[in-house]
């Protein structure tokens, strides 16, 4: 066989297709004391690259960069499209849902459904409260993916506490889920669903996972973008919260 | 997985140094965040957001061409300074070995610099990400041949210049 030209041995060194047949190649190697030395002066060269250190940034970095750019993010709203819809659409969100949404807030949903007390709530109080239960909801389910994302793991991993936050966290979940579909908000929905399964997925866990099913739990999150779109949903449903919470009774929202 | 630390690590290896990294990690997300809508939620969210931030670093690098910034050639030193890595013994960080370090750092940086930035895309996502030149073709917008080419120059330039400092 002859010489391996230059692109052939970098096709070799990176296991490319499209370069001389892998075996003949190998075996050519084996023979050629000159291919094989300019085999080796390309990876020295290129392992040399790879030596060089590279700032560090830790776990908390995620959090500090979203920090950072936050007010950025605020700046767009209203002029691009929103997950989250207008105030008065979620205002107007049946009735049944609104009451559902405030009992599980004060920690007793089941038991005040049908109590007079939520619906005597005037309606910007009731918006306002939905909006920091909503808002108090995806921060709770970001603390819970950011520390899936972070965990790392060799062997078995304890997930006990991250599975009780997960439990609390899925009925809260389809609640609004439900609402955001019948006010005719995919967006929304779909985030919430996507959100949905991880938490079921993590509440449905025994309390101790290997590090495979870690880090398919960790792919599952990453590979959909669902703690980026939380943290999306999120910081609009903040700027709502704040916009309703400057909201003078008597004009509109 | 493709984390916030692994595009900085991507930024960092595309501008060569921190403060325009950081820069373009936040420029990354505000990308992803506006372009949000477009991403089909059939396709894997990481490979997407690791093309916003390719095609973020491609015009942080052609607005560092244009502003005449080159921050990978200050300092560069003459050729007759450099010395062979291979001729110090290896194992734990002795001062050659951390001025050697620095030595090819400003090497790479130089070398980096005098790559096209398309050819700095293709090798960092090619050497340092493992991508393979069709995934590299599609991020950079170019066809097969032209990717495999492009990443054929790139590795040959930064090895002519790293050569003498790592080959005896």
């Amino acid at each position: 066989m002859r010489h391996l030209t230059k692109d052939e041995l970098v096709l070799f060194y990176y296991r490319e297709k499209g370069g001389v047949d892998r075996r003949q190649a190998e075996e050519h190697l084996q023979s050629c004391d000159l291919c094989r030395r300019e085999l080796a002066d390309l990876a020295q060269s290129l392992e040399a690259i790879e030596s060089l250190p590279i700032p560090e940034r830790d776990e908390k970095y995620g959090g500090e960069v979203w920090t950072r750019i936050r007010p950025r993010l605020a700046e767009g709203f209203g002029r691009r499209w929103s997950f989250v819809p207008p105030l008065r659409s979620w205002a107007l969100a049946g009735s049944v849902a609104v009451l559902l949404v405030v009992a599980f807030w004060g920690g007793r949903l089941w038991q005040q459904r049908q109590t007079p007390t939520a619906a005597a709530i005037p309606a910007p109080a009731r918006e306002r409260i939905l909006m920091v239960a909503i808002g108090d909801h995806l921060e709770r389910a970001q603390m819970l993916l950011v520390e899936v994302m972070n965990q790392e793991a060799e062997g078995p991993v304890g997930v006990s506490q991250k599975k009780q936050l997960a439990q609390d966290l899925v009925q809260s979940n389809r609640l609004y889920r439900q609402t955001a579909l019948r006010d005719g908000e995919p967006g929304v929905a779909n985030v919430l669903d996507e959100l949905e399964r991880v938490l079921l997925y993590i509440s449905h866990s025994p309390n101790e996972i290997s590090a495979d099913e870690l880090a398919s739990l960790q792919h599952q999150i990453e590979s959909q973008g669902i703690l980026f779109k939380v943290r999306v949903v999120e910081l609009q449903v903040q700027d709502k919260q704040k916009r309703a919470g400057s909201h003078m009774p008597g004009t509109p929202l | 997985m493709l984390t916030t630390r692994a595009i900085f690590r991507l930024a960092f290896r595309m501008t060569g140094n921190e403060h325009d990294a950081e820069d373009m990690v936040q420029e990354t997300f505000l990308r992803a965040y506006r372009a949000l809508h477009k991403f089909e939620s059939r396709a894997d969210f990481g490979t997407w957001l690791y093309r916003v931030a390719i095609n973020c670093s491609l015009d942080h690098l052609r607005r560092a061409r244009r502003r005449e910034e080159q921050p990978y050639s200050e300092g560069l030193p003459p050729k007759e300074e450099s010395e062979s890595l291979s001729s110090i013994p290896s194992g734990g960080p002795t001062p050659e070995r951390l001025l050697l370090s620095v030595e090819l750092k400003k090497k790479l940086d130089g070398a980096m610099a005098e790559l096209s930035d398309r050819e700095r895309a293709a090798f960092v996502m090619r050497h340092i990400d493992g991508c393979s030149i069709e995934e590299i073709g599609k991020a950079v917008g170019l066809r097969g041949t032209a990717a495999k080419n492009t990443v054929f120059r790139a590795v040959q330039k930064l090895r002519e210049a790293l050569q003498p400092m790592v080959n005896s």
